[in-house]
C-alpha cells in the first residue's frame, strides 16, 4: 500500500473500524461473562455494518442493522437470561482443551493469507463503483435467483415452527 | 482501496470465529462464534461484489443473513430445550450419542 493510498479518507476509515472489529472479536471469543461477549458481538456487527457502507453496499448494511443488531442480538441476550442462573463472569465458559483452538486458528489464516495475498497481491477495488441500488437487488432475488428465494423462504417457516415446536412447554 | 485488505479482515474474523467454536464450551457462545464466521463470509462477498461490479454479491449476502437468523432462532430454541431438560448448556455434558 502505497503513503499516498493511506491518506485516503476511506482508508484511515477502514483500518479504524478493522481495529475496532478485530478488538470486539476478540473479546466475543475471551471474555468471561456470556452478556459482555453480546454486547461485544454488536460492535463486531455494527463495524460489519460501516464496513459494507464502504464497500458500496446500503441496503445490505441496513439490512445487517436491522437483522442482526435488531433482532439477533435480543434472541441472543434472552437466550442468555433464560439459560444463565446468574448474570456476572462465570469461570467454566470455555473447554478443557481450548488451547488446540490456537494452533488451528493460526495455520487456517496463515493459509487464507497466503492465498489472498498471492491471489490479490496489491489489486486496487475500483474507484468508481459501479452503483447497485435496491432495484437491481430485487430484480436479482425475484429474477435469476428466485429458486433460493424460494428455498429460503421454506426454511424460515421451518425455522419459526421448529423454534415453536422446540420451545414451546408441553 | 485493495481488495485484499477486505479479504484479509474477513480472514481474521472467520479464523477468530474457528477459534471461538473451538474453545468455548457454552452453547450461547458457540452460536456468536458462528455470527462472527457469517458476517466475516459477508464482507467477502461484498468486497467480490464491489471488485466486479455485479449485484449477486449483494443477494447472496442477504440471504446469508435470512439464514443466520433462521439458525439463530432454532439454535437458540434448542439451547432452551436443553436447559430445560439438563439445567445446564455446557456442550461437554452432551454425551448421550456417544457409542
Amino acid at each position: 500500500m502505497f503513503a499516498a493510498d493511506l491518506l485516503v479518507a476511506q482508508n484511515i476509515g477502514f483500518a479504524v473500524i478493522a481495529l475496532v472489529m478485530i478488538v470486539g472479536a476478540l473479546r466475543v471469543v475471551t471474555t468471561s461473562n456470556v452478556v459482555h461477549a453480546a454486547l461485544w458481538l454488536v460492535v463486531v456487527l455494527s463495524g460489519a455494518a460501516a464496513q459494507y457502507i464502504l464497500l458500496a453496499a446500503e441496503f445490505v448494511a441496513i439490512t445487517q442493522v436491522l437483522v442482526y443488531i435488531g433482532a439477533v442480538m435480543v434472541l441472543f441476550l434472552f437466550g442468555t437470561m433464560l439459560t444463565r442462573a446468574r448474570i456476572g463472569a462465570e469461570r467454566d465458559l470455555n473447554n478443557n482443551y481450548w488451547r488446540l483452538g490456537i494452533p488451528v486458528a493460526g495455520v487456517l489464516f496463515a493459509a487464507m493469507t497466503i492465498a489472498v495475498v498471492s491471489s490479490f497481491g496489491d489489486e486496487q477495488l475500483p474507484d468508481e463503483p459501479r452503483v447497485i441500488g435496491v432495484q437491481e437487488i430485487s430484480d436479482q432475488i425475484v429474477g435469476p435467483y428466485l429458486l433460493p428465494f424460494w428455498a429460503l423462504s421454506f426454511v424460515l417457516l421451518g425455522a419459526i415452527i421448529g423454534a415453536i415446536v422446540l420451545a414451546r412447554k408441553d | 482501496m485493495l481488495t485484499s485488505q477486505f479479504l484479509l479482515l474477513g480472514a481474521i474474523l472467520f479464523c477468530i470465529g474457528v477459534y471461538g467454536v473451538i474453545a468455548r464450551k457454552n452453547a450461547v457462545l458457540v452460536l456468536m462464534s458462528i455470527e462472527l464466521i457469517l458476517n466475516s463470509v459477508n464482507i467477502n462477498l461484498l468486497a467480490f461484489a464491489l471488485r466486479n461490479g455485479s449485484a449477486d454479491g449483494h443477494t447472496f449476502a442477504l440471504y446469508i443473513i435470512a439464514v443466520a437468523a433462521a439458525e439463530v432462532g432454532v439454535g437458540l430454541a434448542m439451547v432452551l430445550l436443553i436447559y430445560r431438560n439438563r439445567r445446564s448448556i455446557g456442550l461437554d455434558e452432551l454425551s448421550e450419542m456417544r457409542g
